[in-house]
């Protein structure tokens, strides 16, 4: 006999519901129309609430809680000003294509429409930035609805999921029933990938005398590191990873050329002209990777997998598609190469990499280290040799994200979090919070500028609130870094608006959060302050490092320009072919 | 080159807005648009006709395919098809404009639907191109309004499109 069901409020069912999903934490923030579901939040314990001090703060936080975990990150605000102050971070996590389900209160369904106290038409506002959106008029669609959210947030292309829920629906009551499993038939996301074309695929690497493997954010969310690397120990063959793929591939092995695209390294960016043959996983061809379209990889056939069809083709034509789940797919590719009587071509492989060397031996990254005034890039080195290049690094937007991107070289994918596609400031210090819920036993360093982490600072009070003891490092150039840089290189130097003028104390600004605050002015300081901080697992460290304020970010291909030519520094300003 | 596309979509709230959102988000262009359920409630039909070139019209399909609430996206530039588009006009018929109106009418293979005094009011099936020379053979001091419910469009043969 089936077990009678229990009648439940919505507001209950909401609870419950996350409860089932096996979901711990819940970043948000209360309001009017979400009033019922804190009540029962109050009441029950499985999933811990954590404040935090603006909705931005919320969905940057959940969504460095799911990069580093896999995980959907959840999201609680209110209707309104709650659910509008939460679209930056959705977009953010949208164009990442991170999983989040976002729960936005609503006004009762009988005011919908009538400009209600604190009502915005979220499903509306949020369409172009999720990857589906649900209104939920009836508290007997809630259970499902939830489930479908959590189901479509986290299968195929991950991407977040907007449920906004009217304040009526949460009051009502009904059969509390959560689906195990949902079935749409509309939303069927591929996973193997097709058999013709895989074989197609590794015919076409195998005949290779220039390959290049280029892999992007999909295969970390794919949780295929393991297979890629697989994949291209078997072949040798060189691979760069986009700025959303670091991790994928260890960055310390010796097949990895470093990161590709605008600040890309030397070799990468050479191989990717030069190439003969394109390997792309989980990769999207975005203009930052690219460069001009027109001087693409003018040499290659390119194979192209991904496992949303959108994406195959839409910037670059693609020889040979494979649709499919990259992990699928490369299982599928590793176990065609190994029993293949055809191997890579030994010959031409040690002569493609002569040339990779030649072009490595550039050393592209060099920086002068023989300086009083810290380089930004040696506190980024620094913090990689101290955390035995171990930590989860969360990073804000502009040049210190790059110079992360450059200098932390990681080996391990979910290690680097941050917001590639949107490219958001403000994006670093709560995703480093969501991180440390994540992982409380592990080092969390968030390295920022003093523009970007002020954009979310608030949330220093929600870190110590919940005892997430992360590790601040702010890169201060007194500037807008990369807008500086831009203005410096393509606007005569006319600093129009970048230079920050009015800066707070930041060693007495992390104080009065309640957490510790360090000014490092000279590269002689950096390590023993890096040292002291991490020492310190127990709080929350803001470092205030001043850093050169002419530093650019190199190499640099301008946007519009090819992969072959590359800025390589300010000093010998030239364009190699 | 215009593609006439049609899609079967669940019959949910904002589905429509979901398609013309994404058509404005991504700039593509946008001929006309009609929808309306199917003997399956829960389905609903939209036709869209489009134009671009075949790599715009290859992203068009795959981006509406990959909208949660989209079933299935068909080209039926890929088929034989019919496609139909219905028109209301009203004309001003006086005295004697009135045969002249009438004799029009029969050659296009409409039919008159409203009458009065002064006016003829026209229902019209076709191909737009039939309703745009029909629109284009009369006097444009006789038209008072026109209201056309865009392209559907369905394959010729055997073939259907199902859920």
């Amino acid at each position: 006999m089936a077990k009678k069901k229990e009648i439940l409020r919505g507001a209950e069912i909401f609870c419950r519901a996350l409860k089932d999903e096996g979901i711990k934490h819940l970043f948000g923030y209360p309001g009017g129309a979400v009033l019922h579901i804190y009540d029962e939040l109050y009441k029950q314990d499985a999933v811990e609430h954590i404040l935090v001090r603006h909705e931005q703060g919320a969905t940057h936080a959940a969504d460095g809680y799911a990069r580093a975990t896999g995980k959907p990150g959840v999201v609680l605000v209110t209707s309104g000003p709650g659910a509008t102050n939460a679209v930056t971070g959705i977009a953010t996590a949208f164009m990442d294509s991170i999983p989040l389900v976002v729960f936005t209160g609503q006004v009762s369904t009988h005011m919908i429409g009538n400009d209600a106290f604190q009502e915005v038409d979220a499903i509306g506002i949020t369409r172009p930035c999720v990857k589906h959106n649900f209104l939920v008029k009836d508290v007997k669609d809630l259970a499902a609805t939830i489930k479908k959210a959590f189901y479509i947030a986290s299968s195929g292309r991950p991407g977040p999921v907007v449920v906004d829920i009217p304040k009526d629906v949460t009051a009502d009551s009904c059969e509390y029933d959560y689906p195990k499993d949902i079935d749409l038939r509309s939303y069927r996301p591929v996973v193997k990938g097709h058999p013709g074309q895989i074989k197609k695929a590794a015919k076409l690497i195998l005949s290779a005398e220039k390959p290049m493997i280029y892999s992007g954010g999909g295969v970390i969310l794919s949780e295929a590191s393991k297979e890629l690397t697989e994949f291209s120990r078997l072949l040798g063959y060189p691979i760069t990873n986009t700025l959303m793929g670091l991790g994928a591939f260890p960055a310390t092995d010796k097949q990895f050329v470093g990161m590709l695209g605008m600040h890309g390294t030397y070799e990468a960016n050479m191989g990717m002209h030069h190439c003969d043959v394109l390997i792309a996983i989980g990769a999207r061809f975005d203009d930052r990777v690219t460069g001009d379209l027109e001087k693409f990889c003018p040499y290659a056939k390119i194979i192209q997998i991904d496992v949303d069809p959108s994406s195959i083709a839409k910037n670059v034509p693609v020889d040979v598609p494979i649709v499919g789940d990259v992990k699928h797919v490369l299982t599928d590719l590793i176990s065609i190469l190994k029993t293949e009587k055809d191997k890579p071509d030994a010959k031409a492989l040690k002569e493609w990499w002569k040339q990779m060397h030649e072009w490595k031996a550039l050393d592209c990254l060099k920086f002068d280290r023989a300086t009083d005034v810290i380089k930004p890039q040696y506190v980024v080195e620094k913090l990689w040799e101290l955390t035995k290049g171990d930590a989860y690094v969360t990073s804000d937007v502009g040049q210190h994200q790059m110079w992360a991107a450059q200098f932390y070289p990681f080996d391990k994918p979910r290690r680097w979090i941050n917001s590639g596609g949107l490219g958001t400031m403000g994006f670093g210090l709560p995703a480093a919070m969501g991180v440390k819920l994540a992982f409380p036993d592990e080092t969390v360093a968030c390295i920022s500028g003093e523009a970007s982490l002020v954009m979310c600072i608030q949330e220093l009070s929600t870190c110590l609130q919940y005892s997430t003891p992360i590790k601040i490092l702010s890169l201060n150039n007194r500037y807008m870094g990369m807008v500086r840089q831009w203005q410096e290189f393509f606007y005569s130097s006319r600093y129009s608006s970048s230079y920050m003028e009015a800066l707070p104390d930041f060693v007495k600004m992390a104080e009065s959060y309640g957490h510790v605050g360090m000014r490092i002015e000279k590269t002689s300081d950096v390590e023993d302050a890096i040292k002291e901080a991490l020492a310190l697992k127990d709080r929350t460290v803001l470092m205030d490092f001043v850093t050169d304020q002419t530093e650019n970010v190199y190499p640099m291909i301008a946007a519009g320009k090819g992969h072959h030519e590359m800025h390589l520094s300010t000093d010998t300003d030239r364009e190699l072919a | 080159m215009r593609h006439i596309l049609s899609l079967l979509m669940e019959n949910e709230a904002g589905a429509l807005s979901r398609v013309s959102g994404l058509f404005s988000a991504r700039a593509y262009n946008i001929e006309s648009l009609t929808v309306a359920p199917t003997e399956d409630p829960t389905v609903s039909r939209m036709t869209v006709v489009t134009s671009g070139s075949d790599q715009i019209i290859e992203q068009i399909g795959k981006q509406l395919n990959k909208l949660v609430d989209v079933i299935k996206v068909v080209d039926l530039n890929e088929y034989r098809h019919i496609e139909r588009e219905l028109m209301l006009i009203k004309l001003t018929a006086q005295k004697e404009y009135r045969d002249e109106a009438k004799r029009m009418v029969e050659i296009f293979r409409g039919r008159i639907i409203d009458v009065t005094e002064n006016t003829y009011t026209i229902e019209m099936t076709g191909t737009g191109e039939k309703l745009d020379a029909f629109i284009e053979a009369l006097d444009d001091s006789m038209i008072l309004e026109v209201v056309r419910s865009g392209v559907s469009g369905i394959s010729r043969g055997d073939k259907a499109i199902q859920s």
